[in-house]
């Protein structure tokens, strides 16, 4: 038991370093980088035009399909993962039924591929 | 490393291990500043040019120099953007980043974590990033940003579920996540019971989704430094910009150690007659080759039109990468058990 919980006292150390260096790097950087800010240069990028409109832009519907199609098979990989670790312990009627599920969410993924939200045209 | 981590910590020992996490942190931006120089030689020596040779003997010094002018640059937030957001997204993209690491075996005895569920962490943690560009996208106020961030992140979550779904019939040969466990099982003495050859669908599809994963030539349409402006760091000056550069090559990292893990037997030797030469050595030899690989490619592919960039990841990787799931469990069922 102390074996498990000390291998995520490693990784939170690793985390409390991830964030350490960022912290440390920018407050140094602060101490050595100019600060003269103004006007133009804190206006917005827009190829050296006067920036139109609003920077937060509508954009197009088809990165919220993307993102839906995403959960749904990382869902279905987190379903995938302990059926491989636990693969070897099982039978084959649990082989078909996981053939069962991927095939239901295949089924979904043709449905996606026949409605042309995979094809990508412009934006 | 692993020895006293089966008795209870006391806090020296943390502070040990933390010592040593620092060294570690320091060995990976030493690897992040040579990846870069060792990039710009060989695509250099690949276009007949010469590549960085001023700063320092054999321009050795120059991503040295170029870190630190990044860092003595004026930072510059924009009047309209999200502040909080803005300042957090590079920090967001950079911990996990180095987060995911802590799971990396290089022997039988140099490691860090020993995690039961090492690559579900290694995945689950990966994918943090692309909130980051998401985050530091949109907190820009920018069009292009936005875009950008949008564009990247449609990529990156389109290429993750190939990538890991590829790696499931690993888990099924060696029927753990743990990745010293994965390169126990690809040791037989010869390079054959790696597992990139059972596995080989598996390895290429990692291979190619790992690259997109990556942002890197050929997919790397998000930056697409020729043709569009930046992307979703556009908006983003001096360090808090190195920090999404640093995460990339961090990546880079990441990515070649697991491939080594993963499919190219980790410590082992190729042959039985090669187990003389240290475990520490395969691991790094291997680990170049996936390092110089990606730069080769780079210099090598033309990048891929952005209309087939999405057909690619969810019409063949994917459906290629169930096949192989579903054709690993079938040979496991038909002539192992």
């Amino acid at each position: 038991m102390d074996n498990y919980v000390n291998q995520y006292v490693v990784v939170a150390i690793f985390i409390l370093l991830g964030i350490l260096l960022p912290a440390v790097a920018l407050t140094v950087g602060r101490l050595l980088r100019p600060h003269k800010p103004n006007d133009p240069k804190r206006t917005t990028y827009e190829s050296g035009n006067e920036p139109v409109g609003e920077g937060q832009v509508r954009f197009n519907i088809r990165y919220y399909m993307f993102a839906l199609m995403f959960v749904i098979f990382d869902v279905e990989t987190v379903f995938l993962y302990p059926w491989a670790v636990a693969y070897n312990k099982l039978g084959l009627f649990v082989l078909v039924e996981m053939f069962i599920f991927a095939a239901m969410l295949f089924i979904g993924l043709l449905y996606a591929w026949k409605k042309k939200v995979l094809k990508w045209n412009s934006v | 490393m692993g020895a006293w981590l089966h008795d209870s910590l006391t806090w020296s020992d943390a502070i040990i291990i933390f010592l040593w996490a620092v060294v570690f942190l320091f060995v990976v931006l030493g690897f992040v500043t040579y990846a870069i120089y060792f990039e710009r030689k060989v695509i250099g020596w690949m276009q007949l040019r010469i590549g960085p040779n001023r700063v320092g003997p054999l321009g050795m010094l120059q991503t040295v120099a170029d870190i630190f002018k990044l860092l003595i640059k004026e930072d510059t937030i924009p009047r309209k953007a999200d502040r909080l957001l803005f300042v957090l997204a590079p920090i967001l993209c950079y911990v996990p980043a180095f987060t995911v690491l802590a799971v990396i075996p290089y022997t039988e005895k140099l490691y860090f974590a020993d995690l039961n569920v090492g690559l579900l962490y290694y995945a689950a943690l990966s994918g943090i990033s692309t909130l980051a560009i998401v985050l530091g996208g949109w907190a820009s106020n920018n069009k292009y940003a936005l875009l950008g961030g949008m564009r990247s992140a449609a990529q990156m979550i389109s290429y993750e579920v190939p990538l890991v779904i590829s790696v499931v019939g690993v888990i099924l040969l060696s029927g753990s996540l743990n990745l010293r466990d994965i390169v126990d099982a690809q040791a037989g003495g010869w390079f054959w019971d790696w597992n990139f050859l059972p596995q080989i669908i598996g390895f290429v599809v990692f291979l190619i989704a790992a690259v997109s994963e990556l942002n890197r030539t050929p997919f790397d349409l998000p930056e697409a430094e020729s043709e569009l402006v930046a992307g979703y760091h556009v908006e983003y000056s001096g360090f808090r910009f190195a920090f999404f550069m640093l995460s990339e090559y961090v990546y880079v990292y990441a990515i070649a150690a697991l491939t080594t893990v993963l499919f190219l037997g980790g410590w082992h030797a190729p042959a039985p007659f090669l187990d003389f030469v240290p475990g520490i050595i395969w691991f790094l030899l291997k680990f170049a080759f996936i390092v110089f690989f990606l730069f080769w490619i780079r210099a090598t592919f033309p990048r891929i039109r952005v209309d087939q960039l999405m057909g690619l990841g969810w019409k063949v990787l994917l459906p290629v990468s169930l096949l192989n799931v579903f054709l690993t469990a079938g040979y496991l069922e038909l002539f192992v058990k």
